[in-house]
């Protein structure tokens, strides 16, 4: 089993490269929920694109290679042992990195090869602890201590949490989680539950959490992407959620966009809003709904926040 | 949990008469329907192996076709035709012929890994799809489906900088494609964007665009990578044949041979 858990005080930071573009309002909120948390963000020097969903598909390998050069810099050079993803592609493909390396010897042998040939040190399996976002709060502050420092409660706002897939499947590139209490659920994960119901948001019971909202072909096959975020609209409203938060730039922008594809293309509209956790997170902790992005989103949340007190 | 296949008869080998006599019995009524029977001569005992040649076809050998990726498939659920655990029974029998008929579906996959996850005998189904629709393409039955293209631009623009950028890829993507970018619903979300960003935000995107954001210090990367990617392509162009077929190809258009063969 996984041995003493590593303090999240300060972990080497990815942000990936949807948070520099469509998911600008998650990184901006992540970093002020870190602040205002005391948790401290070191952003990994000089990093490159995981390679997303995408590139596995050229040659998985070249994948394992790119997810190592990150963890290698923030190892070899930053001396850093855990690196914090908030995206689930990049979370999910250092995951998986980790697992190849560590099991594989083919995989090994390529990332050496490049990595010689690149000019840096290789990444050896075991060398940092991949978390994400939800990992580094749920288990860096921890629920009690969040709850103390909530300002402006959730109350009355009703939460459909979405995980998307990359999150938990699949499962065995995860073996820190599905280990009992206190550890994450691959079929029923509860992370970020627990933490918007610290913030005193209520739950509702969501049926799709872990649904998949066809993010690999958001734009090569647009209509079943379309369906599937529909779904997903559709339970989260049959639920009875104000609110889907999401803990991922893909599924993110996904929902929203295949939100206004739905209006222009199927003509059906739904009115449930779409937003980070962090935003939501943000929001408890007192900070402003401008310092979390909360105008970056193109599904407009800010009348509902209003309407419930919360902005 | 339900089953959700179909069944494996295919609706034109169903023959049903209104009267039917056989050997002097009336058979008319709900006897009347009756199969076809099929004989396949055509098998490709290599296609198991020229899967398992390309990335993610590695453990499709491990099958034993019980069933759970096709009941949990994302896909399936919107399209029932969509099977991997029968297109796995296929390739592994070597029914290229049957393997076809769906060729233009596969490529659908949109690598949920709920298989991967059903999975009790570890195949990766997911890599499976990913295989065969590679497959497919490299052997010429498909076009590249826009998958590939996206795969192909993306993939592109991480080798060369490092690093990718939304808007490049989707112009990209567009341009390969054929598509014009100006997708009613892509306006109606850059309206509702516009509406609410501030200035300064939208220029930082808007130079994110021109000035393409790399990782230093890259082109050792780069040159390593492209120069693994060319060899693995050599290695499946290799195991599928592809350089023979092609050869084959050329000899079967020879005129003087067409003649010389009649
Ligand atoms: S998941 Fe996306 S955006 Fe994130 S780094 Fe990996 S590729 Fe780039
Ligand atoms: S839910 Fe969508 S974006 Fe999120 S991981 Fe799955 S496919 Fe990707
Ligand atoms: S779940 Fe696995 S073993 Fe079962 S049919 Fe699908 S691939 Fe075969
Ligand atoms: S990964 Fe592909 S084959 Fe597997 S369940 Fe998802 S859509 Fe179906």
């Amino acid at each position: 089993m996984s041995s003493e858990k590593k303090p999240y005080q300060k972990v080497a930071y990815y942000p990936g490269c949807a948070l520099e573009g469509t998911g600008h309002a998650y990184n901006r909120s992540t970093k002020e929920v870190g602040k205002a948390l005391g948790l401290e963000l070191d952003e990994v020097n000089n990093w490159n694109c995981c390679g997303a969903m995408e590139v596995k598909n050229i040659d998985p390998k070249i994948q394992t290679y790119l997810s190592s050069r990150v963890m290698s810099i923030a190892a070899n050079e930053m001396g850093h042992d855990v690196v914090m993803a908030p995206c689930n592609g990049c979370y999910h493909n250092l995951k998986k990195a980790e697992y190849d390396l560590k099991n594989d010897a083919d995989s090994r042998q390529v990332v050496d090869r490049i990595s010689s040939k690149a000019g840096h040190k290789t990444y050896e399996a075991g060398q940092v602890e991949t978390i994400h976002a939800l990992d580094w709060i749920k288990d860096g502050i921890g629920e009690e201590a969040l709850r103390a420092r909530i300002k402006n409660s959730l109350k009355g706002l009703k939460v459909a949490n979405y995980y998307g897939c990359m999150y938990t499947r699949p499962r065995h590139i995860f073996p820190e989680k599905d280990q009992g209490e206190g550890s994450e659920s691959t079929s029923q994960p509860h992370f970020m539950d627990d933490l918007l119901a610290a913030a005193g948001a209520e739950n509702v019971d969501f049926p799709l959490k872990t649904a998949c909202c066809g993010g690999a072909h958001t734009l090569s096959d647009s209509d079943t992407s379309t369906l599937l975020v529909l779904n997903i609209l559709r339970a989260a409203e049959a639920a009875g959620a104000d609110v889907i938060a999401t803990e991922c730039p893909t599924c993110h922008s996904g929902l929203e966009m295949h939100q206004v594809r739905a209006e222009s293309k199927f003509g059906y509209t739904s009115n449930v809003k779409i937003t980070y956790f962090t935003q939501l997170l943000g929001m408890a902790l007192g900070l402003s709904a401008k310092k979390v992005g909360m105008h970056e989103n193109i599904s407009d949340s800010m009348a509902l926040l209003k309407q419930k007190g919360i902005a | 949990m339900p089953i959700h296949e179909e069944h494996l008869i295919r609706p034109e080998n169903l023959k049903t008469h209104e009267d039917l006599v056989i050997d002097g019995i009336d058979v008319s009524g709900h006897w009347s329907t009756f199969i076809e029977s099929r004989v396949v001569t055509d098998y490709n005992e290599a296609l198991e192996e020229e899967i398992a040649a390309l990335p993610g076809g590695e453990f499709i050998h491990r099958c034993w076709q019980c069933g759970s990726c096709t009941n949990s498939c994302t896909v399936n659920a919107i399209n029932p035709d969509f099977n991997p655990r029968y297109w796995i029974y296929l390739i592994r029998v070597g029914m290229e012929s049957e393997l076809l008929r769906d060729k233009d579906i596969i490529w659908q996959c949109v690598s949920c890994n709920k298989c991967t996850y059903a999975c009790p005998r570890d195949v990766v189904p997911e890599g499976v799809m990913k295989a065969t629709a590679h497959w497919l393409e490299l052997k010429g039955h498909t076009p590249k489906s826009p998958s590939m293209l996206f795969d192909e631009e993306f993939s592109e623009q991480v080798i060369e900088t490092g690093k990718i950028e939304e808007g490049r890829i989707i112009r990209g993507f567009f341009k390969r494609t054929g598509q014009p970018l100006m997708q009613d619903w892509l306006v109606e979300m850059a309206k509702r964007l516009v509406a609410k960003l501030p200035v300064t935000l939208l220029v930082k995107m808007g130079l994110a665009s021109v000035l393409r954001p790399r990782t230093s210090g890259w082109s050792g990367a780069r040159d390593a990578i492209q120069e693994y990617v060319d060899e693995k392509q050599a290695e499946q162009r290799k195991a599928l044949r592809l350089d023979e077929l092609v050869e084959i190809a050329k000899q079967e258009v020879k005129p003087g041979q067409q003649a010389a063969a009649e």
